[in-house]
């Protein structure tokens, strides 16, 4: 059975220091306080939709993300600088990802969405799964080499 | 990993309050003559008082009752800390912050009801008010009703004792039971 969704206390409290330190590598210290704020509420927003309590460290980062490419586009609208790693139809790749790592183990497939859907690098996944940065490599490459068993 | 700054955090915990966003919010009331307390408030009034003031034991049981939404948020307490205060310096005799008993089982909340009316300084028994709610005999679901009291000290049930005049029970311990009493003049 999949983990409840825990209060939003708890949640907050084991990832706001992950959600921060992020917000600084990916946008700077000023721009990463403001971010900070604006992560969490958009995660209550959503909180009350979510359906299971697992990953919600990178489920938490994704938005983080999400935001800091949004904060760009809007100061430098011609740029793409930024842009989101999206397929050939022009899609994002997390969605292009989601049905084709669903029967991954969890921490697999999560360190291959990061690293291949959200353009992650490996110290930033280590952090977002809560391990290291060569445990996130392995667990990617077992990942993808899992996949392409499967796909045979 | 950079701990969040306490201007940030705190920041982030007012907004989340100010957005409307929460379902609980809650704080830890550290300094109270009763020792520390939990408190809890929604946005229909005092969910919880708890002398049990560590989260981790509560905020599971006020996730199931009124939403997941339950963030530590000084703000929206700010009613209740005061009135306990005043309380507490027995400026106040009666309670104006609204109540949240949603979450009681309708004969809890009838008994709940009618110890609402039990006043300052006064007792009364555990089998007077299961007569009040209808069933002289009932005195042992009115004790359990007492024991599952959410609101403890806005909703006094330190006022009911035993018929015969003992202090009998309570949730937060007899010390404490007494030491209300004492402060409203109830006991001397």
């Amino acid at each position: 059975m999949a983990a409840a969704v825990p209060p939003f206390e708890l949640f907050y409290e084991a990832h706001k220091d992950a959600v921060l330190s992020f917000l600084r590598r990916r946008a700077g210290r000023q721009r990463a306080d403001d971010l900070f704020q604006d992560t969490f509420l958009r995660a209550l927003r959503a909180y009350e939709r979510l359906e299971h309590g697992e990953h919600l460290r990178a489920w938490v980062l994704t938005i983080a993300d999400r935001l800091v490419i949004d904060g760009a586009r809007r100061e430098q609208p011609q740029g793409e600088l930024l842009a989101e790693p999206a397929t050939e139809d022009g899609r994002p790749a997390y969605e292009e990802l989601a049905p084709l790592t669903g029967d991954l183990p969890p921490k697999e497939r999560a360190a291959v969405v990061l690293r291949y859907g959200y353009d992650l690098g490996y110290d930033e996944i280590g952090a977002a799964l809560g391990s290291t940065e060569q445990a996130a490599r392995q667990a990617a490459s077992a990942g993808v080499r899992r996949l392409r068993k499967e796909q045979r | 990993m950079t701990p969040v700054p306490v201007s940030l955090d705190r920041r982030f915990r007012e907004a989340a309050a100010a957005a409307g966003l929460l379902d609980v919010a809650f704080d830890v009331l550290e300094d109270t003559p009763v020792g520390p307390l939990l408190v809890g408030v929604t946005d229909h009034g005092v969910c919880r008082i708890s002398f049990d003031p560590d989260p981790e034991h509560q905020l599971e049981q006020l996730a199931r009752q009124y939403g997941p939404r339950v963030l530590r948020s000084p703000r929206p307490v700010d009613r209740l800390r005061r009135e306990l205060d005043e309380y507490f310096d027995g400026r106040r005799r009666a309670f104006d912050v609204e109540l949240d008993l949603r979450a009681a089982p309708a004969y809890q909340r009838r008994v709940l009801a009618e110890l609402a009316r039990v006043e300052y300084g006064h007792t009364t028994t555990y089998g007077t008010l299961a007569a009040r709610t209808g069933n002289p005999r009932a005195a042992r679901a009115v004790g359990t009703a007492m024991n599952r009291n959410p609101v403890p000290i806005v909703l006094p049930c330190h006022r009911v004792v035993g018929a015969n005049g003992s202090l009998t029970g309570y949730g937060g311990g007899l010390g404490r039971k007494e030491l209300l009493l004492r402060l409203e003049g109830a006991i001397f």
